[in-house]
């Protein structure tokens, strides 16, 4: 049970939050990081509309042979996407968890500019606690 | 430059570039602070009020709300919008500190009346602090309870200066969810805060020249001191009350 990155999706596909939390990650380029997310947004939308019975909000897990892929889409576009062991159960939790740190942290803050890359400490710090305390459970 | 009536406390504060006024709050700014937000007034009293409304909110009792509480949530958002907007007026880290305080002076003139009123109305010996450490002591208390619910977490006297008394408070309410970047670190929103303080140290006959400062530690990043430095006919009258 690990979890392994966490990435915040603006509702334009931007990336404005991306961070790791185990060692030893294989790790990409920032821009291969925005280009990924970027993507991502795009199938979350191709998957709303698949949807053979009525509407649907898009993808919420996606699975490989060694993650998990938890995605929270919030009522105003905002994407949470948590990459975890695939073993790993908390991730709905956590991820409820850290848009409340969201809410606090970033929106509340009259120094963040909306939709623009998350540059706040206290977000930092609320996550920080709030993964760190989720790994050792 | 056209004034919205309601902004004149902001403009004003504007225009006069000189720092003079900062160095005597009560000499020059005491007339520009108490600008009544006059927009508002007049259509209440003008047209009758239709049969079921709420009463206006001047007819409230007061007494109804004292225990009532505003959502921190709200008044987050709320602030961090005043601290936006003031931020996109003014010039530098100097300048927006003094017009947080400016506004937190509006606040605290009311806060220092209610609590009179409030005071005088329940208990049956009400008293005025007229010595400048009990003043201190209520605004460490009662005036942060009924601001923030809770007392600050410290009250000192400079080691160095006569003159200079602090409050602390670990994690002020209001600064709570606010990151400053680095490029402003010596930026503190309890400018807000020290505006309350100094207006009601002022209306209780203490002027004095109070600022806010970050004094981070390792178990509470956000504490914050409000630095008060009073002025020399204040202590000069203490030493002649004793």
């Amino acid at each position: 049970m690990a979890i392994f990155g966490l990435w915040v999706i603006n509702k334009a596909g931007g990336l404005v939050y991306q961070r790791d939390f185990a060692d030893g990650l294989a790790q990409l380029t920032s821009n291969e990081y925005l280009v990924l997310a970027g993507t991502l947004h795009g199938i979350h939308a191709i998957t709303s509309r698949l949807s053979p019975t009525g509407s649907s909000s898009g993808a919420q897990v996606i699975e490989g042979e060694t993650f998990k892929m938890t995605i929270l889409l919030t009522v105003t576009g905002t994407k949470f996407v948590l990459l975890t062991s695939l073993t790993e159960m908390t991730a709905d939790t956590v991820l409820q968890k850290v848009y409340e740190a969201y809410a606090d942290a970033v929106m509340k803050n009259p120094f963040h500019t909306p939709e623009m890359p998350i540059r706040s400490e206290g977000f930092d710090t609320r996550i920080t606690t709030l993964i760190g305390t989720g790994q050792s459970s | 430059m056209s004034q919205h009536p309601r902004f004149s406390v902001l403009s004003s504060s504007s225009l006069s570039s000189d720092h003079s006024h900062v160095q005597s709050p009560t000499a020059t700014s005491t007339t520009s602070r108490f600008s009544l937000p006059s927009v508002n007034t007049t259509p209440t009293s003008t047209t009758p009020k239709p049969p079921g409304q709420r009463p206006n909110i001047y007819d409230r009792p007061l007494n109804k709300t004292r225990t009532a509480e505003v959502s921190a949530s709200a008044f987050a958002f709320l602030f961090s919008e005043v601290v936006q907007y003031t931020q996109k007026r003014v010039a530098g880290i100097n300048d927006l500190e003094r017009r947080l305080n400016t506004l937190g002076y509006r606040i605290g003139s009311r806060v220092l009346e209610l609590q009179t009123w409030r005071t005088e109305s329940s208990s049956k010996a009400p008293k005025r602090e007229t010595r400048f450490l009990q003043a201190l002591m209520s605004i460490h208390t009662h005036v942060w309870r009924s601001c923030f619910g809770k007392p600050a977490d410290g009250l000192e006297k400079s080691v160095e200066n006569d003159d200079e008394y602090m409050i602390v408070d670990n994690d002020p309410p209001i600064t709570r969810n606010i990151s400053v970047p680095r490029d402003l670190s010596s930026l503190s929103c309890s400018s807000f805060t020290a505006g309350i303080v100094e207006a009601v140290l002022d209306g209780l006959g203490f002027p004095a020249r109070v600022t806010a400062h970050n004094t981070p530690t390792a178990q509470y990043p956000g504490r914050t001191v409000i630095l008060i430095k009073v002025e020399k006919s204040v202590l000069e009258r203490e030493e002649a009350l004793k």
